[in-house]
């Protein structure tokens, strides 16, 4: 086949309209479950497409951005501006536009038809939400507004499915042709005003000849509901019991699924070992690549459920209510009210709370909210703290009934929000300064959760996920496996022995780094052993606590915090002092709560902000962050005469 | 008067907006020009923001930027 031909055979369709209009859901519905989600070169903003059979052929329908109008204020609008005008800095070149027009919201919906019909590319005006326009008893001609606009108008319901094949007709219908602006419409952009207002004339003459509304008003219902859910009290309550379910969602309906998916890896790895020759490539295959992959897929369920949990939230439109009862409190940070759900979601893992940034529209407030994520204690640093509490304020007090532990591990939680706060006020008027933008926000009516939807959401999400750990995560895994591995020396040659583990670990590249860095870390109270825990923890926090275990002789197996706790008191210098004290422990949390120790997050911050410069910032910023908190966390302590 | 300054439970019709300013321009996109009616409908539980309803939607923004809308005031209680 041809080039000429195959475009003909297969036209690209652009999917256009106002957040909130039901675009995401018809697109579902015209191309399935299977999409292709790529960037936009050089940009940050997302492209889904997928096909969609229209006639005997099929079309590549491309999503575009939500947007309200093709004055571009944000990155995706001006995407989707370029995109819709056709014009020459446009990544795709639509041969028809679907419009996307909430009938319940009908005039501010065909302000944005209203300059989509000034570009020569074909229009098919997708009249969605007609359930809902005709429960409340308003009636629509659909001939006089097709005539009033110019282009064809084909109710739909993505639901049912009713209406998808007028659609593909329409389109078909019109491919070829050039819409032109309506008589209507030109005359009123000559009269008075801004254009702004003369498209709304336009509108309100429109719907005025077109539409009979009943004068009942239709939000009751979602105000009824909003009479609670952003009450000044019930609102904030229940807002409060909702990221609670989450959160234990998060982390004990996971622990099942996450044992069964550890426990399986630990079966392949065993089976793998078994049925690999002994020598190097088991070693690679076992320890370096199984143990690397399985040890972050295992957080594919804490993923999954948090996505399940933010699309259903998204999707019945309780989200946006949450960021009205909050932007206060978060705009006093500059942050928008938005953020606050990627930021709870980082306490169980960053990487799901930054893919979820992506609600938030301007760019800065982003960058900012993915560049503070990461401060909030996530499950991979509760092995790391649990550990040294049990080693060093085990059973310890405060006013006689409150556990020491609980107390200090509360305080490393605030003390990564605190440090969060700072970060954010700093940056939101240094690197990220910005104007605040406008917080206008529609609140749209609730609406039942698309069940395709939330499945096609949480699908793309999980397969990011999985897609990370299987190209970026594999190779970090083989590099750290290697440094811990080469060079060989003689005592690894009697496998089986501990004391060989733990020599070979000394003498491999990552043991020389530890003694390298060892006069660095000083300051902070550490010894050339913690430097080779901290250096393996860089790739992800947990491994401090495995890596401590070989390194004490009390063998691989992580879950016996006990013995390893013992063996870290009774550590003692060439001095004859104790290599660790309580003083060395909290110096060792604060510098966990603080450090980018987690090569997944640094992959996924590179894969949303499209460069390098972010994760490498974000690198950079909390270690030295984490170094400088440890070092007075543990000066300041001998300071004030604690050891 | 602005908009800004309509308290809960009642509302206006929009007399002007300064749709030279970037927010001002933004809400008349939205369909805060002249002739339309808006009503307030509560304020968040700071204060801020103010949530609003027009042309058969409800709208969230800061009171910052409901003071470039000027109103005319209607009788306590209509509805949009």
């Amino acid at each position: 086949m041809d080039g000429a031909n195959s475009q003909k055979a297969s036209p690209v369709i652009a999917l256009a309209g106002n957040p909130n209009a039901g675009k995401t859901t018809l697109f579902n519905a015209l191309t399935g479950l299977r999409h292709k989600v790529a960037n936009y070169p050089g940009v940050t903003v997302e492209r889904r497409s997928g096909r969609w059979g229209i006639g005997e052929g099929s079309a590549e329908l491309i999503d575009l951005p939500g947007l309200y109008s093709l004055d571009a204020t944000s990155m995706d609008e001006e995407i989707a501006r370029d995109v819709l005008r056709g014009s020459a800095e446009s990544p795709v070149r639509p041969d028809a536009i679907v419009a996307v027009v909430d009938a319940t919201n009908l005039e501010r919906n065909l302000y944005l038809i209203t300059q989509i019909i000034e570009y020569e590319t074909p229009v098919v005006v997708a009249l969605t939400m007609m359930d809902l326009f005709e429960e409340q008893g308003h009636v629509v001609d659909l001939a006089s507004l097709a005539a009033g606009l110019g282009v064809p108008v084909v109710p739909v319901d993505s639901r049912k499915g009713t209406g998808i094949a007028e659609l593909g007709e329409a389109v078909s219908s019109v491919l070829g042709n050039k819409t032109g602006v309506p008589n209507g419409l030109a005359a009123e952009l000559a009269g008075e005003g801004s254009d702004v207002f003369g498209r709304y004339r336009f509108i309100s003459g429109l719907v005025q000849s077109a539409v009979k509304h009943n004068d009942l008003d239709a939000h009751r219902f979602s105000d009824r509901i909003d009479s609670i859910l952003t009450h000044k009290v019930w609102g904030l309550l229940v807002l409060f019991g909702i990221l609670l379910l989450v959160f234990q969602a998060i982390f004990s309906w996971a622990t099942l699924p996450m044992d069964l998916l550890e426990a399986g890896f630990g079966a392949l790895g065993e089976g793998a070992r078994s049925v690999l020759p002994e020598g190097m490539l088991a070693d690679l295959v076992v320890d370096g690549i199984i143990a690397g992959v399985g040890g972050i897929l295992v957080f594919l369920p804490q993923i999954i459920l948090l996505f399940v949990f933010i699309s259903i939230l998204e999707d019945t439109g309780y989200m946006s209510r949450a960021a009205f009862l909050l932007d206060r409190l978060m705009s006093r940070i500059g942050l928008h009210g938005k953020a606050f759900l990627p930021l709870i979601s980082s306490f169980a893992c960053a990487i799901p709370g930054i893919m979820a940034t992506r609600t938030i529209e301007d760019r800065r407030d982003r960058l900012a909210t993915i560049m503070i994520a990461p401060l909030m204690s996530c499950s991979a640093r509760l092995p790391v703290y649990v550990l040294m509490i049990a080693a060093f304020f085990g059973g310890q007090t405060v006013f006689g009934f409150v556990s020491l532990g609980a107390v200090i591990m509360l305080g490393m939680y605030l003390l990564g929000i605190v440090a969060a706060i700072v970060v954010a006020f700093i940056l939101k008027r240094t690197v990220l300064k910005s104007p605040t933008p406008p917080f206008m926000m529609e609140l749209p009516p609730y609406r039942m959760p698309s069940f395709r939807t939330v499945l096609a959401n949480v699908l793309e999400r999980a397969g990011l996920f999985v897609r990370r750990a299987g190209t970026v995560i594999l190779a970090i895994s083989i590099i750290l496996w290697a440094l811990a591995y080469f060079p060989r020396s003689d005592a690894a040659a009697e496998p089986g022995s501990e004391t060989a583990a733990s020599t070979q670990l000394e003498n491999s590249f990552a043991g020389r780094l530890g003694h390298a860095i060892e006069p660095v870390i000083e300051p902070l109270g550490y010894d050339w052993k913690i430097g080779v825990a901290l250096i393996a923890s860089f790739a992800a926090r947990e491994v401090l606590v495995s890596t401590l275990s070989i390194l004490y002789n009390v063998g691989g197996d992580a879950e016996e915090t006990g013995g390893l706790a013992s063996a870290l008191r009774d550590a003692k210098r060439a001095d004859g002092l104790p290599v660790w004290t309580p003083l060395t422990s909290i110096s060792l949390m604060v510098f966990f709560v603080l450090a980018m120790q987690c090569m997944s997050t640094v992959a996924i911050v590179r894969r949303e902000t499209n460069s390098w410069r972010w994760p490498l910032f974000m690198v950079v910023y909390m270690t030295l962050l984490a170094y400088l908190g440890a070092f007075v966390a543990y000066q300041g302590g001998r300071l004030l005469g604690f050891t | 008067m602005r908009l800004s300054d309509l308290p809960a439970g009642s509302s206006g019709i929009v007399t002007a907006v300064d749709d030279g300013s970037r927010v001002g321009r933004r809400l008349s996109e939205l369909g805060v020009v002249p002739g339309v009616k808006i009503a307030v409908i509560k304020h968040a539980p700071f204060g801020d923001p103010v949530e609003i309803r027009l042309l058969r939607y409800n709208l969230a923004l800061r009171k910052e930027e409901a003071a470039v809308v000027q109103i005319d005031p209607e009788s306590t209680n209509g509805r949009s």
